[in-house]
């Protein structure tokens, strides 16, 4: 049964919320307000910023000198490329391992959880290394397969969590009708998951969105990404801050606009079980 | 007439492609700074002459640094010139990473460039990286704070009366501080910084023998200096501080004085980003009273050519190109004097127009200043004034600087931090083999 809560009890839970979630999204609406000033006026105080004129120009600066639409290309291909590639790989995987365990299941999930643990920078020679024998370096092929491998983990984790939620004896039922594996998967299993895997999806595509080490370290400049974008914006000498937060408002901005419209389903598929 | 377009279409085509095998697409890689942004504006002027395309690849300085390293070092071929700085010039020189520049034009005109960044740009006497522009650092302070405090300042002060001077200008009350010093962690930030103040105390990282030298009293001196007087007249929570946030404290009026890079001078003295601009004077970086090394550092970003390239020769015309005379000219025609890339060449200084440009003499005088193969009071086996030029370097020093700066923290004491910095180089320099 569900607790009574009181008006005022709503009311206090609400303003908690809002406050929290304004406290995290400050950052943001920060670099989104900075992105509207001057140089001058970005580095003044945080009164002054907010009062001070409001400009275009750094949009337009950033848009002369930079290629913001390649960069945005690369940015959706390594993404949803490599998430697709991800999904190929770990639907199958998943199945295997929510429907046929063996002894063993457990140590694998484990041990590909545990590649997560290694930083990054730790191997980054070897696969520098294998990316210059492969002729892979600044190539979107090769940034799609080391993403889609950094995520793999948590694709393979995640599809299993949903996947072991689906009652085994569907699936027998459809294959006593005649169904092979691959109809199995398709025309059963998938449909059943879709919750689950949308948001698997999701997550993947913000993830591999943001990824800063590998699209940095394995691009120059046919590849490079959003992440190079506003990586060039960034000074060790002199004051960018203004071109600065407009290169990051139009590099995460898809995104936010992606999270956005699709929350319910993110936030449902990483709260739920597949068949909840 | 048949036979003459038969030969007309043949000399186009072999034109054609002659061009088509001559002009190249170079990858370039570089910093963020406001100098190289306004080399990739002019891009088309190199294009127009050359026939050559110019593909950028710009980053934040150390990610710029950790990516070039891993290429060069790995032979990944991904760039045609690469933006680096002395540090890694006589280094990668030496491990035959570099193309030596050795035979550019007469055009050119290598000899014009400045000394001291020639031979900090050279190993055995070869060049192997040309100058786009070059830093020493200086004293930038507000004349009207100065003026009021009773001062003057004369062109090459001491620390002692560096010290006078913030005591005279700090004004807590109306967020004044005496003065703002860089004490961010980070071989290149913080750690440039004291590195030079202990040149001006007599201090030395080695000794010619490579042990570490922070057991010496040089080093306790200059470091318990340097803390007293920021404690006492510098910027809360300075110890994360580096160029960046005292640009800002000083355009804001922040700051009585400033010692950092020259090129800094053309940021303080721009009215469109400074409160301060038309109140702001130069002086030589200082040092300890009857110690002959002052503070100032050197420092160029130059562009080097990777062993290995296939577009060298291209590659070469590029560099010509942007650290030539005529670039100079070029954007001095188009955007005045102040904004040329300075610290590089010779002829800069000859030149009557830049001369007028309020902070050209103190750059030069603290270039000429600067002599990295003869740092410090002490004799040193090392070449380099705010580093030295060893592979180890970087790591050894952002180590020891994460110590000084916990003492600008007040999370140890100067004493603490010398005794862990000596442990620490002593052991990675063992450990290396010196």
């Amino acid at each position: 049964m569900a607790r009574a809560v009181t008006t005022r009890r709503k009311a206090l839970n609400t303003a908690i919320a809002w406050a929290i979630g304004l406290l995290i999204f400050f950052p943001i609406l920060w670099i989104i307000i900075m992105s509207f000033k001057s140089e001058g006026d970005a580095i003044k105080a945080p009164l002054d910023v907010l009062t001070s004129a409001w400009t275009f120009e750094n949009y337009g600066v950033v848009q002369e000198r930079s290629n913001y639409s390649r960069h945005f290309f690369n940015s959706v291909l390594l993404a949803f490329g490599s998430t697709l590639l991800g999904l190929i790989v770990a639907v199958p995987a998943a199945w295997a391992m929510a429907f046929v365990p063996s002894k063993r299941t457990k140590d694998i999930l484990l041990w590909m959880l545990s590649t997560k643990m290694l930083p990054a920078v730790g191997v980054l020679y070897p696969i520098y290394l294998l990316f210059i024998q492969l002729g892979l370096l600044d190539s979107r092929a090769g940034l799609v397969i080391v993403l889609m491998l950094i995520n793999l983990p948590i694709i393979v984790w995640m599809l299993y969590t949903y996947f072991r939620e689906i009652p085994g004896e569907i699936l027998e039922a459809a294959r006593m009708d005649g169904a092979n594996l691959r109809k199995e998967i398709l025309y059963v299993l998938t449909p059943m998951a879709i919750p689950g895997m949308a948001s698997t999806v999701l997550l993947n595509i913000i993830l591999a969105w943001n990824e800063a080490f590998w699209t940095l370290n394995l691009t120059a400049a046919k590849a490079a990404p959003l992440t190079a974008f506003i990586a060039s914006y960034s000074s060790p000498e002199g004051l960018f801050y203004a071109k600065l937060s407009a290169a990051s408002v139009m590099a995460i901005a898809p995104i936010l606009v992606m999270g956005w419209f699709s929350q319910k389903q993110l936030v449902r598929g990483l709260t739920f079980g597949a068949v909840k | 007439m048949k036979l003459k377009k038969t030969l007309f279409a043949a000399s186009a085509m072999a034109l054609v492609t002659s061009t088509g095998a001559f002009a190249e697409t170079i990858t370039i890689a570089t910093v963020n700074n406001g100098d190289m942004i306004r080399m990739q504006g002019y891009t088309d002027d190199f294009t127009a002459k050359t026939g050559h395309e110019v593909e950028w690849v710009t980053l934040e300085e150390n990610v710029l640094r950790q990516r070039v390293t891993t290429d060069i070092s790995t032979k990944g071929g991904q760039f045609d010139i690469m933006t680096i700085g002395m540090y890694e010039t006589p280094i990668w020189g030496a491990n035959g990473w570099l193309v030596p520049l050795d035979d550019l034009s007469a055009e050119y005109d290598v000899d014009d460039i400045l000394p001291a960044m020639r031979d900090g740009l050279s190993h055995d006497g070869t060049l192997y990286a040309a100058p786009f522009y070059g830093e020493s650092s200086m004293v930038m302070y507000r004349t009207d704070l100065m003026e009021k405090a009773g001062l003057e300042m004369p062109d090459a002060p001491t620390w002692e009366f560096i010290r006078e001077a913030a005591a005279a200008m700090d004004d807590p009350e109306n967020d004044i501080n005496g003065i703002c010093l860089r004490g961010k962690a980070g071989w290149g930030e913080g750690g440039a910084f004291i590195t030079v103040t202990g040149n001006s105390f007599g201090a030395r990282w080695f000794d010619e023998d490579w042990n570490a030298q922070f057991d010496q009293p040089e080093w306790k001196e200059a470091l318990t200096f340097f803390v007293n007087l920021m404690n006492d007249y510098g910027p809360q929570g300075y110890a994360t501080n580096g160029f960046n946030e005292n640009l800002s404290l000083f355009q804001q009026g922040k700051c009585g004085m400033w010692i950092d890079a020259t090129v800094a001078a053309s940021f303080v003295t721009n009215p469109d980003e400074s409160a301060v601009a038309d109140s702001v004077g130069f002086a030589l970086a200082p040092n300890k009273d009857g110690v002959e090394k002052r503070s100032n550092w050197l420092w160029a970003w130059a562009l080097a050519i990777p062993a290995g390239t296939q577009k060298e020769g291209a590659a070469k015309a590029f560099i010509e190109w942007a650290t030539s005379k005529d670039y100079i000219e070029l954007v001095a025609a188009n955007e005045g004097w102040a904004n040329v890339p300075p610290g590089a060449r010779t002829s800069l200084y000859e030149t009557a127009e830049y001369q007028e440009v309020p902070f050209a003499k103190m750059t030069l005088d603290s270039i000429r200043a600067a002599d990295p193969t003869n740092p410090t009071v002490d004799p040193v086996p090392y070449v380099g004034i705010q580093f030295v030029a060893i592979p180890e370097f970087a790591g050894i020093a952002t180590e020891v600087s994460q110590e000084f700066s916990a003492v600008y923290a007040g999370q140890q004491s100067v004493d603490e931090a010398l005794e862990k910095a000596q442990a620490l180089t002593t052991d990675a320099m063992e450990a290396a083999g010196y």
